[in-house]
């Protein structure tokens, strides 16, 4: 390996020779002879784009090769880091968004220019709406082609400025190394989401011996960390004087790395906890204090207490519609508190009387030091307790219909670990997935909250194993329909031998769609019938991976251990009740109080 | 078909006394209280590089951000930009403007001016010129400068407020307007008060890395 040091490539031999008398050399000869013996220095702006990566610490990166990113891939066959290459863009966003769920750091995702771009754009935008860490990079046609059409030409930054966090067209060989560590910085700093560095053929081919700045993010970009002191005092004493006070903990909690500070703010003040759907595995839903999930077909507990609370204290949450339903009458009696990193999510839907601005954890950390008396709160917590059984989640499982999903979903939770990951696609089985499998881990539940991304789950699942510990099974629980829009990545899953099982809820239909034709369109079951689905037990073996079939309630235990404990890709048909329904629903814009248990209540 | 779950139906169920109206804010469910739409001024200074006024303007498009005029040009420092945005929002979505605005990486500062802060508009007028004494009358009484005359048609500018301008172009328009192109409004703040500048003082070692503080815009 080399002995020269990355940063300083030039000029080194002469101080190399007479380092003290070279008025210039001292620090640079210091590094020479200790920091980085083992990296070249960059020749290229692909290799620049590379150390960039490596700088920052990745170590996989998911993608698929094509022309205008030729040059970085060629980059990329010199380095650790550890390349995946995907059957589809789509898959390859998705990984490495669900990498930056599982992990905390930024995922990163390639694609050639054009086809490869668009391909990219859904699990970016899911990125965004999700606010995960997450780096894209594109290649692009030369510059001097830019603008006139050319082959495998679209304007990428143009086409994801709505739905990244920040993008840069690089445009010169020195600087791309550099944009591709800022882009990293900024996914992961503040209110994480994606970004993208758009890199021309001639600026990755062009020569450059610039090293890349290390990842921090620009001036401009400024993060708040405290919440002002004076609101924080306020809002304690709004807690301290709560009768009905709830939390509601959102996806920023997780990411913010808040969940042990809200445990124990949640213990000790004994304060019922209500999650968003981003927000699963913030609290341990076998908490006494645990109400689950809020909002459209949230627990009808949580809906009750969202719904009557005086103090709701909200953190690193954007109350998003399907979590408030309609705003008028989300939480009508509460005083809100509420806690977000991002100032432009104070007040933009619900309106915050004490606006904590800040990381989710500093501010819990405020908060518990400012609030000396716990809430007086003894009869709301019976009511929250009664909530609980009078609207129960047991359900109905006759032994004269099909296998019922839920069971399908608690067996699933029964034989795998604690720390198990579940991903999904999006529809009815995502909803079953929230409900019935009881989360006790942060970073263990990833799907497609804000951009209800169908074909989000296989994908995930990848990137997911890839971040897990080996002790961490990882469960994909898709839909028929969903599954069908990804299953290329089986491919993947099978060359990459990843130990996943993907449980397909097979219902045969759009279940999703189908429920709501039935209560809002009269049962016209328009495109959401399917009538057929390919044997997926079958289609898992073609592709080489272990297939399974569940038809009946005797099938389900073993076929589930026999699926998990396969050390490999399995895949299980599971035919359920096609005519099951999730409830309890809100419809949309509804009222949360008035959640419907059942069809003729919507 | 699929029953359902067990549990007291909705009409059997306790429902809380208080509302919200449509901003998310509670009120008094008596009266039905809606904040009105008022025009501002918003001024940012941005990096000077590509992309950032189509950064600003898809905001304001993708976020349904009522935007009057958006006018951009250089300042005292070359590497900056101003962009200075008329709205009209209420104030829930005076202070989402800001906001949003902040959050793109090059956007240096953002504030909403003064209600007395100087605000200046451009405007070109084509008339047709056919009673060239009266068509200067109506140019004297507006300060406007012609800047271009023909056989057929006389070009002034105006510059001044919007309202100004308004009524420059109601009176020019009794000789007949070809063609009208304005600039949308620039502003500065009065005196020493700075209009969005990058914040320089340092900040207390316990307190927030920049002293953006929730308040409603109507504070200012
Ligand atoms: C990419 C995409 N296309 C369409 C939709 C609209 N949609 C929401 S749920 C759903 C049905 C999903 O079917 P399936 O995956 O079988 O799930 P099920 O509801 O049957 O469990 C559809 C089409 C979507 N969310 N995402
Ligand atoms: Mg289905």
């Amino acid at each position: 390996m080399s002995e020269r040091a990355a940063k300083v490539p030039p000029a080194e031999e002469e101080q190399d020779d007479d380092p003290i008398t070279d008025s210039a050399a001292p620090d640079a000869v210091a590094e020479t002879d200790d920091a980085e013996t083992t990296t070249d220095p960059v020749t290229s702006g692909a290799e620049a784009v590379v150390r960039a990566l490596e700088n920052a610490g990745v170590e996989y990166a998911f993608g698929v090769q094509g022309g205008a990113i030729m040059p970085v891939y060629d980059a990329l066959y010199d380095s650790d880091i550890y390349h995946v290459t995907m059957a589809h863009e789509q898959g390859a966003a998705h990984a490495a968004d669900a990498y930056g769920i599982v992990s905390g750091e930024p995922g990163v995702c390639l694609a050639t220019s054009g086809p490869g771009a668009t391909n990219l754009v859904t699990g970016i935008a899911d990125a965004d709406m999700d606010s995960d860490p997450m780096l894209a990079l594109t290649g692009q046609v030369p510059t001097e082609f830019v603008g006139n059409d050319a082959f495998q030409e679209t304007d990428t930054t143009g086409v994801t400025t709505p739905v990244t966090k920040d993008n840069t067209f690089a445009s010169d060989s020195d600087r791309v190394g550099s944009d591709v560590s800022e882009a990293f910085a900024l996914a992961r700093e503040g209110r994480p989401g994606p970004t993208l560095v758009d890199l021309p053929k001639d600026v990755t081919n062009g020569e450059t011996d610039r090293e890349p700045d290390a990842p921090t993010v620009p001036d401009t970009y400024q993060v708040q960390e405290r919440a002002e002191s004076d609101l924080v005092a306020a809002a304690a004493e709004r807690i301290e004087n709560a009768s009905r006070p709830v939390m509601l903990l959102g996806g920023g909690v997780i990411k913010g790395e808040a969940t042990d500070a809200c445990r124990e703010f949640a213990i000790e003040h004994e304060i019922p906890v209500i999650t968003t759907m981003p927000g699963i595995g913030a609290f341990p839903e076998d908490h006494e204090l645990s109400l689950e999930m809020a909002g459209m077909h949230g627990t009808g507990y949580a809906n009750m207490a969202i719904t009557h609370c005086d103090t709701l204290l909200g953190i690193g949450t954007r109350f998003d519609d399907r979590l408030t339903g309609g705003i008028e009458t989300f939480a009508p009696d509460a005083e809100v508190i509420h806690v977000d990193i991002d100032p432009a999510e104070i007040s933009k839907n619900i309106y915050a009387d004490y606006p904590l601005v800040g990381d989710a954890e500093t501010v819990v950390e405020q908060l518990a030091a400012a609030v000396d008396e716990s809430p007086e709160a003894t009869k709301w917590r019976a009511q929250c307790q009664q909530w609980q059984s009078d609207y129960s989640m047991a359900y109905d499982a006759p032994e004269d219909k099909p296998v019922q999903p839920e069971f399908v979903v608690e067996a699933l939770d029964e034989a795998t670990g604690d720390r198990a990951i579940v991903t999904t696609g999006v529809g009815q089985h995502q909803m079953w997935a929230c409900q019935y499998w009881t989360y006790t881990e942060p970073r263990t539940w990833v799907s497609s909250h804000g951009l209800g991304a169908m074909g989000y789950g296989l994908p995930s699942a990848i990137g997911a194993r890839l971040a897990a510990d080996d002790d961490q099974e990882v469960v994909c629980i898709d839909g028929d329909g969903s599954f069908l829009m990804t299953l290329q990545g089986l491919s993947v899953a099978v060359r990459e031998d990843l130990d996943i099982t993907v449980a397909v809820l097979n219902n045969e239909y759009i279940g999703m769609v189908r429920q709501w034709q039935d209560a809002f369109f009269d049962g016209r079951h328009s495109a959401s019938d399917y009538g057929w689905m390919p044997e997926f037990d079958k289609l898992a073996e073609a592709f080489g991976a272990e297939g399974f079939r569940i038809d009946d309630y005797d099938d389900v235990a073993d076929t589930i251990d026999a699926a998990i404990a396969y050390d490999g890709p399995s895949v299980i048909d599971v035919h359920i009740d096609p005519d099951a329904n999730v409830y309890p629903m809100v419809p949309s814009g509804g009222d949360n109080g008035q959640f419907a248990l059942a069809e003729e209540q919507l | 078909m699929k029953r359902g779950l067990e549990g007291p139906p909705p009409e059997e169920r306790p429902t809380p006394a208080g509302r919200r109206n449509k901003q998310g804010i509670r009120i008094d469910p008596e009266v039905e209280a809606t904040h009105e739409p008022r025009r501002t001024v918003i001024s940012a200074l941005v990096e000077h590089e590509p992309g950032v006024l189509s950064d600003v303007s898809g905001l304001f498009s993708r976020r349904q951000f009522n935007i009057e005029s958006l006018t951009v040009g250089p300042t005292e420092d070359e590497d900056r930009a101003r962009i200075t945005i008329v709205v009209e929002e209420p104030d829930p979505g005076i202070d989402q403007v800001e906001k949003q605005l902040r959050k793109l990486v090059p956007v240096i500062a953002v504030r909403e001016l003064e209600p007395d802060a100087m605000r200046r508009e451009l405007a070109l007028v084509k008339v047709a010129a056919a009673d060239p004494a009266a068509v200067s009358a109506v140019a004297d009484m507006y300060d406007a400068t012609a800047v271009d005359s023909s056989p057929e048609t006389a070009t002034f500018e105006i510059t001044g407020s919007r309202q100004k301008i308004e009524a420059a172009v109601e009176t020019f328009s009794q000789f007949g307007i070809r063609e009208i192109s304005r600039t949308g409004t620039t502003a500065l703040a009065r005196g020493t008060d700075r209009t969005a500048a990058p914040e320089t003082t340092a900040q207390p070692a316990d307190e927030a890395t920049h002293n953006e503080t929730y308040q409603t815009a109507d504070d200012d």
